[in-house]
């Protein structure tokens, strides 16, 4: 779950870590309220949305006026963002983050992460800052320092040495610097997060370190202990109504470009048959995994969802049946065709446990589904439909 | 030959109350595993159909001789059961639970460093051999005995399809194991390559992979320095966008790094012989691995 840089702000804020002083608004009043209580222009207005690069697509003006800060949260809000995360159909503004303009001396990066092969948490930290990570990496990987830390020993103060002293920090940074990604190593691990991200930290003229921006993903196999977070910082309009309707059914849905809907047991093998679906020659309207454990009435919802996306031309259902029985996805199948207009054809492959009555009912049903003999006689027959 | 488990597998099922548990070690049961003992804390000295409940893992290993765990405990207690596992000295721990938190696992791969235990997962089918035993949830008819074929994958029903195509083409299989699709797992594909290379029975093996982290670009280059057995590979995820995870905590394409074609091309420039649609690994295998 990702959420906004003003929440991320809150959190950094509730544990010592220094932001810039500012606040949110959902119209130009406001913010010019937030302005004005700064003391002090330049302020900086801030889209809040969660995709990056919202500088570069006008989502972040510096203001040296009231008038201006005003003028600019106007313009901000309301506005559709589109940045290199958000994709060519944008993203429409809610709200703006209002703050305090900072003379910067110098622009760092630094976040921490769970790293895979060695499950310690990594802290990056790079000289680079205000770039994209991956572009230092690619052009100047010597300006990356990693430190590694042991999740059962936790973070010693040799770990912030290490950084500190890697960023080049001048003598009096050096302290604030260490304490404070002490701290963000202490909120990163209470609140299960799989990205804490400044970019950039900077350090200003009077030799503090700041987070100017503030980036925070939080580990969603966690959210069962993190209740409060889910509740306070989660934004629906931020997330596909689709996907919010799936996984209320606790299916994983994601919507995509194509016309081909499909439902699918498993995630593995559900990319394996979007993959087989664009090698057939068709493009995959969506990922939808109803899980091992699937009953007929997940099966059900699943095809709503698939039938709710209007893109969407021909239909694949691959079973694999495992934990899932054949059985229970046709009856999840002919009960969905009972409740809805299925306006699409439908291609079935199945295999595995109890496939005989599973194709028993699907052709006792009386409903038009093309059954197909194998994976990729599958795929072929669902491009030829749509195509 | 087989690697992990075989007909001397003792198993004990931790959760064996539980619906997911209760089900499958049934299953397992009726496939011929010798189920030894279950574990479901506070509910010891009863039995599910005659197999002994004990109240810790440790009674389980001290009363009833158990050497490989199976795991369906819940998310938040996932990692708890795993280290009472090696805790109480089990040599293979299959954690078949999906959802354990990311950090809940960081801890629990360091603390596995300090023991003499093996895990396979989380969030994985779990490992059959053919014939011998099945420790996990992977339907145990679709598989053939005899080898002289490895499995080795990070996902579940993608295995399942493989397995199947496998056996369509009359290849059996030495044993077939899910490594799970979490970010941080257990056992790794080099671990199981290097264990297909030194068991005898298997002639070739297949791997299949997906998107998100290196875990495929390692075994490549593991496979170039060691393997003298052909290796068959796949990755799921040609089509999956960037950024999204996709279903497993694991597949995910962060930047640039993770992607299908990236792992592919690795593989390939390691002498895999890569299958790209997924319906066609049986016909791939079986000429690859020259039957």
């Amino acid at each position: 779950m990702k959420i906004h840089e003003f929440q991320a702000k809150e959190l950094f804020k509730e544990y010592g870590v220094p932001v810039p002083r500012g606040g949110p608004a959902k119209n130009a009043d406001e913010a010019a309220g937030i302005a004005e209580s700064l003391g002090g222009f330049p302020v900086v207005v801030k889209a809040q949305i969660h995709a990056g690069g919202r500088g570069k697509g006008g989502g972040v003006k510096v203001s040296k006026t009231l008038d201006a800060a005003k003028e600019n949260a106007a313009a901000i809000i309301g506005m559709n963002l589109v940045t290199r995360q958000t994709g060519p159909e944008g993203r429409t503004v809610k709200q703006v983050l209002v703050e305090e303009g900072l003379e910067i001396k110098k622009e760092l990066y630094l976040s921490l992460i769970i790293d895979r092969d060695t499950a310690n948490i990594m802290v990056i930290a790079s000289e680079a800052g205000g770039v994209e990570i991956e572009e230092v990496a690619a052009s100047t990987p010597e300006k990356i320092i990693k430190v590694e830390i042991n999740p059962l020993l936790g973070i010693q103060p040799y770990h912030g040495r290490q950084a500190a002293f890697g960023l080049n920090l001048p003598a009096a940074a050096i302290k604030p610097f260490t304490k404070m990604l002490n701290q963000l190593y202490k909120l990163f691990v209470a609140y299960d997060c799989s990205l804490v991200e400044i970019n950039p930290l900077v350090l200003t003229g009077d030799d503090a370190v700041i987070a100017l921006d503030a980036k925070m993903d939080f580990d969603d196999n966690a959210r069962f202990r993190h209740t409060d977070i889910v509740e306070k910082y989660r934004d629906l309009d931020e997330e596909d109504p689709l996907e919010v309707e799936a996984s209320k059914y606790n299916l994983n849905y994601i919507n995509m470009d194509g016309n081909v809907g499909n439902m699918v047991n498993g995630a593995g093998l559900a990319m394996a048959v979007m993959d087989t679906i664009k090698l057939a020659g068709a493009e995959p309207a969506n990922f939808l995994d109803v899980g091992g454990g699937a009953t007929a009435e997940m099966v059900e919802n699943g095809f709503r969802i698939i039938l709710e996306d209007e893109k969407v031309k021909g239909i694949l259902i691959n079973i694999f049946g495992g934990i899932l029985r054949c059985d229970i996805l046709a009856q999840g199948v002919v009960a969905a065709a009972k409740n809805m207009d299925i306006r699409v054809p439908v291609v079935v492959r199945m295999e595995g446990t109890n496939v005989e009555e599973g194709r028993k009912i699907l052709e006792d049903s009386g409903m038009k589904i093309f059954t197909a003999v194998d994976m990729k006689d599958a795929g072929e027959q669902v491009a030829r439909i749509v195509g | 030959m087989s690697i992990y488990v075989n007909s001397d597998t003792k198993l004990v099922v931790q959760g064996i109350t539980g619906k997911e548990g209760q089900f499958h070690a049934r299953q397992c049961i009726s496939y011929g595993t010798n189920v030894v003992a279950g574990v479901t804390p506070g509910k010891g000295g009863n039995d599910m159909d005659g197999v002994p409940i004990f109240n810790s893992v440790k009674e389980a290993v001290k009363k009833a001789g158990a050497n490989c765990s199976m795991i369906f405990v819940p998310p938040p207690f996932a990692a708890d059961a795993i280290m009472e596992a090696a805790d109480a000295g089990i040599e293979l721990i299959v954690a078949i639970t999906e959802g354990i938190p990311v950090l809940d696992m960081a801890r629990v791969k360091h603390v596995l460093t300090q023991s003499g235990s093996r895990l396979i997962g989380p969030n994985c089918p779990g490992i059959i051999t053919p014939g011998e035993a099945k420790v996990g949830i992977m339907p145990g008819p679709i598989h053939k005995a005899g080898g002289p074929i490895g499995v080795v994958s990070r996902s579940g029903t993608l295995t399942y399809e493989v397995v199947y195509q496998l056996t369509r083409e009359g290849l059996g299989q030495t044993t077939c194991i899910g490594i799970g699709g979490d970010p941080i797992n257990g056992t790794n594909f080099i671990d199981c390559l290097s264990a297909f290379e030194n068991d005898p029975d298997t002639k070739g093996v297949v791997m299949v992979g997906e998107i998100g982290g290196n875990a495929e670009e390692n075994a490549a280059d593991f496979i170039k320095a060691n393997l003298s057995k052909p290796v068959v590979g796949f990755v799921a995820g040609l089509t999956a966008p960037p950024g999204r995870r996709m279903g497993h905590a694991g597949a995910i394409i962060s930047g640039s790094s993770g992607t299908a074609d990236a792992k592919i091309e690795k593989l390939r420039s390691c002498g895999v012989t890569v299958c790209e649609n997924l319906g066609d690994i049986g016909k791939v295998s079986a000429e690859a691995f020259g039957k």
